[in-house]
């Protein structure tokens, strides 16, 4: 399966726009560089190099003079594209596709929005706050304070995330304003928990993508990319304590 | 019990739609984040020590979400994610915060440390189930997966 220099590269921009999908999207370093390396050696039988960190992909093919690097700056949450690349690369390895038909299929993929709305995930995010308050021993009192706290703390980090891209900025804020409702909840005699009901309305912040990948890409022999993703995951929990910590502070009175 | 699986159910399947998985997987993913937290749970009530009752929920996870993986084609990440964040020590963590703030140092170290702990057995639980994966896969006649 010689390939010209002309379909090497193109090859290699399947491969790294595939890359940069599933990276973008939240899969483990691993997977990135297993699923390139898969592509490419579906067309060509010539030997693959990839190195994935959270920040960037490098990809080259032997005896091609060109080496590509894709920079990744932002990165959120959306598994069902990993699955939709994932079915591809499998398809690809069967042989079901051309290299330009790959091409199409990813465009069509990376255009399309598979995400759900906003306000489905806000819902979403309350009723899990309100589960997780009972399944961390709350009482049923507290379940609709966290409901709300959770809700409205969901979409305060949605809205501060849009308007600054710094999410770590828009995580504590968001974890600010869950203190501040749970506090005024229980002031009001409407919650009898302060602390279930902030644990419970701050777990949709909890970097649990973040912490699963940085374990398994570790295990998977990726330290740097498992080392900051570590890092991400570390600063993402500083930054919810952070907010926490100010609304404590104020209640608790320790910082004098 | 009935409530704790219940709602372990229900906050993982909606923890799901936050990380944007399939509608398709969506009550598969529940059912693990059920059943690593009922394994959590089972064993916390019984006084075993939560170090090890994580292990446990964390290990159960993992395995299922690999053979979940397999069954589906679909990538492990999916089901496993949805099962780790209820195991996550969020309480402990903030515990550990309240006393830090008021000052009570040396109560918030060792909580904090014991966090520390249940994050590494966690670690633990998805590393374990990662070598029990390759060992089947090399002694079995597994077809080579990319899940």
């Amino acid at each position: 399966m010689g390939l010209s220099t002309q379909e090497s590269l193109k090859l290699m921009d399947v491969c790294l726009l595939a890359g940069e999908m599933l990276l973008r999207s939240g899969a483990e370093t691993h997977r990135v560089e297993d699923t390139m390396t898969r592509m490419a050696a579906a067309y060509t039988d010539a030997a693959t190099h990839s190195f994935v960190t959270p920040t960037g992909i490098v990809f080259s093919i032997d005896k091609v003079d060109s080496t590509k690097l894709v920079r990744i700056l932002d990165r959120s949450t959306n598994l069902h594209r990993v699955v939709l690349i994932n079915q591809l690369s499998r398809e690809m390895s069967k042989g079901s596709y051309t290299i330009d038909q790959a091409y199409e299929e990813l465009q069509k993929i990376k255009q399309s929005n598979q995400g759900y709305p906003l306000a489905i995930k806000i819902a979403a995010a309350a009723i899990s706050s309100g589960c997780f308050l009972i399944m961390y021993n709350g009482v049923w009192n507290d379940f609709l304070p966290a409901l709300i706290a959770g809700g409205i703390g969901y979409s305060a980090f949605s809205w501060f995330h849009f308007l600054v891209k710094i999410k770590f900025f828009a995580e504590c804020l968001a974890a600010l304003v869950i203190g501040i409702i749970a506090l005024i909840f229980v002031k009001a005699g409407w919650g009898q928990s302060l602390d279930t009901i902030i644990i419970g309305s701050v777990m949709p912040l909890v970097p649990g993508v973040l912490i699963t990948n940085a374990i398994r890409d570790l295990i998977a022999g990726h330290l740097v990319a498992g080392l900051s993703k570590g890092i991400e995951a570390f600063l993402t929990a500083f930054a919810i304590g952070t907010g926490i910590a100010f609304v404590l502070a104020w209640t608790y009175g320790g910082m004098s | 019990m009935i409530w704790q699986a219940l709602t372990s159910f229900i906050g993982s399947l909606m923890f799901c739609i936050i990380f944007n998985i399939p509608k398709s997987s969506l009550f598969k993913c529940g059912i693990v984040g059920m059943l690593g937290w009922v394994v959590y749970y089972a064993m916390s009530i019984h006084q075993i020590n939560p170090v090890m009752a994580t292990l446990f929920g964390a290990f159960t996870v993992a395995i299922i979400s690999q053979i979940m993986a397999r069954l589906y084609k679909t990538p492990m990440i999916i089901f496993s994610v949805a099962g780790i964040i209820p195991l996550v020590p969020g309480g402990m963590a903030y515990d550990a915060m309240r006393h830090f703030v008021s000052n009570d140092y040396a109560t918030a170290t060792s909580l904090a440390a014991r966090a520390f702990m249940l994050s590494g057995s966690i670690a633990f639980g998805l590393i374990f189930s990662e070598v029990l994966n390759q060992l089947s896969r090399k002694t079995g006649n597994h077809k080579q997966d990319n899940n």
